[in-house]
């Protein structure tokens, strides 16, 4: 059978080397043009870059502000992971181990979170923000995003916690834990793999989010990575090589992280796209 | 669903050494206990969920039938003047259209592509793992930074896609890409099929991975040959995965925005606009925030009728109603 099936695989094989081209192309030209200065740019748009120009990638990388937006977007990512992750361990545990009424309704309910577009809730989510007093200020993008993150999260957790068998909680039990302590102790210890999953995905997204801090930072000290990405090209519009270098160094983050956490994250989506 | 937690008269926990006069009062206290514990864990997350995602999509309802600038609480009420206003904006009109024509370029191109994809990288190419990474690493970009890049790629004359076209002798197909009112959208779905494309891809590789092997091997022995094998045994048994796939793409269209707002704004002369595109015009940068409550909520309504429908339908018991939304996570 396998000698059969590899006498299939020459077409296919032209097609995946074709359409992974087209996927590493715009990748690469984006990497190799940040090399070049604009005017090496426009007369030689495709090729390697003759003389090689390290200055795009030195600027960017020696600036002040490039830093604070990746300080900026680590704060927010980080801040939004911690408290979804701990605010959903909370619920999903409560989902999976215990019998109450009403459980199910709330289940539901957050699960219909899933459907809402984010659109739908950004206009008076702004004005509640403003008048907490939370633009400008990087816990006016953690909690709704935190917030938006509640279903998913709580989905795949309490899949997890369930497949944890009802004898440890018994074991637990008997050696004196109280539903919290067999939580703390027993449940997040063993957990451990689906609490790394659900992390890199609210770290990816977080990191990634764009409509949000476009809404509550109008101040540029708050800036994220997204919205520094796109200011950038507005002021350099004229500098295309430089702006090659800056969506470089803005996607190093998040394809570094996807290199060391694949797993994790393609795990978590599959997961959470096909599990109840 | 079992729980040790849950207080169960029946057990005879009470047992031989409780006091006799107590059991009913203890049992109560217990069941009480016991709730308080389960609801208690579900305070935060209520919070935070209420407080920031169902309070503001009841206060957009609301305010969908006032005019109102978004400054003091809206007063003026208007009924449903916002809806029919909106039924006769030939913008509005053209985002539903738009809408309709994503959706279906992505379940007619979009979704067989990635299925054609994970087939391929089913068997065992050389390669396989480095394809993988590859295919699915423009989802994890953020949509910023992917229009951004594209819109320079795209740019007239000047950009990477004209040169290549030139290069080959295909200058002629090169032209106005983003820039033109026939052209956008075209173009648009060029790119979120380079973004979104692998994450569909992924999800069948794992709807695939776990089909079992056995009915593939019978169907050999049966002499199917392969294209009999692909319809009759491998997208029957992916069919649960196909229909989670189509749902994600369609509610991912729906809610378009980060993408078209970095490259086109909506334009030009709106013809790359989206719902989301539009309610932010108005709620933003018009101040008519009684008219863009109404946006999000025919948003709302058409996401929410097509995921009821949807659920009742055709996922039926495929899931519990579990589906993600990566945007930001999924668009």
């Amino acid at each position: 059978m396998s000698v059969r099936r590899r006498g299939r695989t020459l077409p296919g094989h032209v097609v995946l080397v074709a359409v992974g081209a087209v996927m590493a192309v715009p990748l690469l030209y984006a990497l190799l043009s940040g090399f070049k200065s604009t005017d090496q740019l426009s007369r030689n748009p495709v090729g390697l870059p003759s003389p090689w120009v390290f200055a795009n990638y030195g600027d960017i990388l020696g600036s002040g502000s490039f830093w604070r937006l990746v300080g900026n977007s680590t704060l927010i990512a980080v801040g939004t992971t911690l408290l979804v992750v701990a605010v959903s361990a909370l619920a999903a545990f409560s989902f999976a181990r215990f019998a109450f009424r009403g459980r199910e309704a709330l289940f539901t309910l957050f699960t219909m979170g899933l459907m809402f577009p984010f659109a739908v809730a950004a206009l008076p989510l702004f004005l509640l923000l403003r008048s907490l007093g939370l633009l400008d200020n990087p816990l006016g993008v953690i909690l709704p995003q935190a917030a938006f993150g509640l279903p998913m999260t709580i989905i795949i957790l309490r899949g997890f916690f369930r497949q944890i068998p009802g004898e440890l909680e018994e074991a637990a039990t008997l050696d004196g834990c109280g539903p919290l302590g067999f939580f703390w102790r027993v449940l997040l210890p063993m957990a451990r793999p689906a609490l790394g999953t659900v992390s890199v995905l609210a770290l990816v997204t977080s990191w990634n989010n764009f409509f949000l801090p476009l809404l509550v930072f109008t101040d540029s000290t708050w800036w994220t990575i997204p919205i520094g990405v796109q200011q950038f090209q507005g002021q350099y519009s004229a500098d295309t090589a430089r702006v090659f270098a800056y969506l470089v160094l803005a996607m190093v983050p998040a394809l570094a992280f996807y290199s060391v956490a694949e797993r994790q994250l393609v795990g978590g989506l599959t997961a959470g796209a096909t599990k109840g | 669903m079992t729980s040790t937690f849950l207080p169960d008269e029946r057990s005879g926990r009470t047992g031989p050494d409780a006091v006799p006069a107590a059991p009913v009062t203890h049992a109560a206290r217990r069941r009480t206990l016991h709730w308080l514990t389960a609801v208690g864990l579900q305070l935060p997350a209520l919070a935070l969920f209420g407080v920031l995602v169902l309070l503001p999509i009841l206060f957009a309802l609301y305010a969908s039938f006032f005019r109102w600038g978004g400054f003091g609480m809206p007063s003026d009420y208007t009924g449903t003047d916002n809806f029919s206003r909106l039924l006769q904006d030939p913008v509005f009109l053209g985002d539903l259209w738009r809408c309709l024509l994503l959706v279906v370029l992505s379940l007619a191109l979009q979704l067989p592509f990635a299925l054609a994809m994970a087939v391929l990288l089913n068997q065992k190419v050389r390669g396989r793992a480095v394809y993988r990474m590859l295919f699915f690493a423009p989802y994890v970009l953020s949509e910023a930074v992917t229009g951004v890049l594209f819109s320079i790629i795209f740019a007239p004359d000047e950009g990477l896609a004209d040169h290549v076209l030139k290069a080959i002798g295909l200058g002629g197909l090169g032209g106005q890409w983003f820039a033109g009112t026939s052209t956008v959208l075209a173009t648009l779905f060029l790119v979120m099929t380079w973004k979104y494309f692998g994450f569909h891809m992924m999800l069948y590789l794992a709807g695939l991975q776990a089909l079992p092997a056995e009915l593939t091997e019978a169907a050999i022995v049966d002499g199917a040959n392969p294209w009999q094998r692909f319809r009759y045994i491998t997208l029957p048994l992916l069919a649960p995965t196909l229909r989670i796939s189509v749902f994600l793409s369609v509610i991912g269209s729906i809610q378009l925005f980060d993408l078209v707002w970095v490259v086109t704004a909506g334009g030009p002369d709106h013809h790359s606009e989206t719902m989301a595109v539009t309610m932010f015009q108005y709620g933003f940068k018009r101040y008519q925030v009684g008219y863009a409550s109404a946006i999000s909520v025919v948003m709302f309504a058409i996401s929410l009728v097509f995921a009821l429908a949807y659920q009742r339908f055709v996922l039926r018991r495929d899931l519990e109603g579990a589906t993600t939304n990566m945007r930001g996570a999924g668009t």
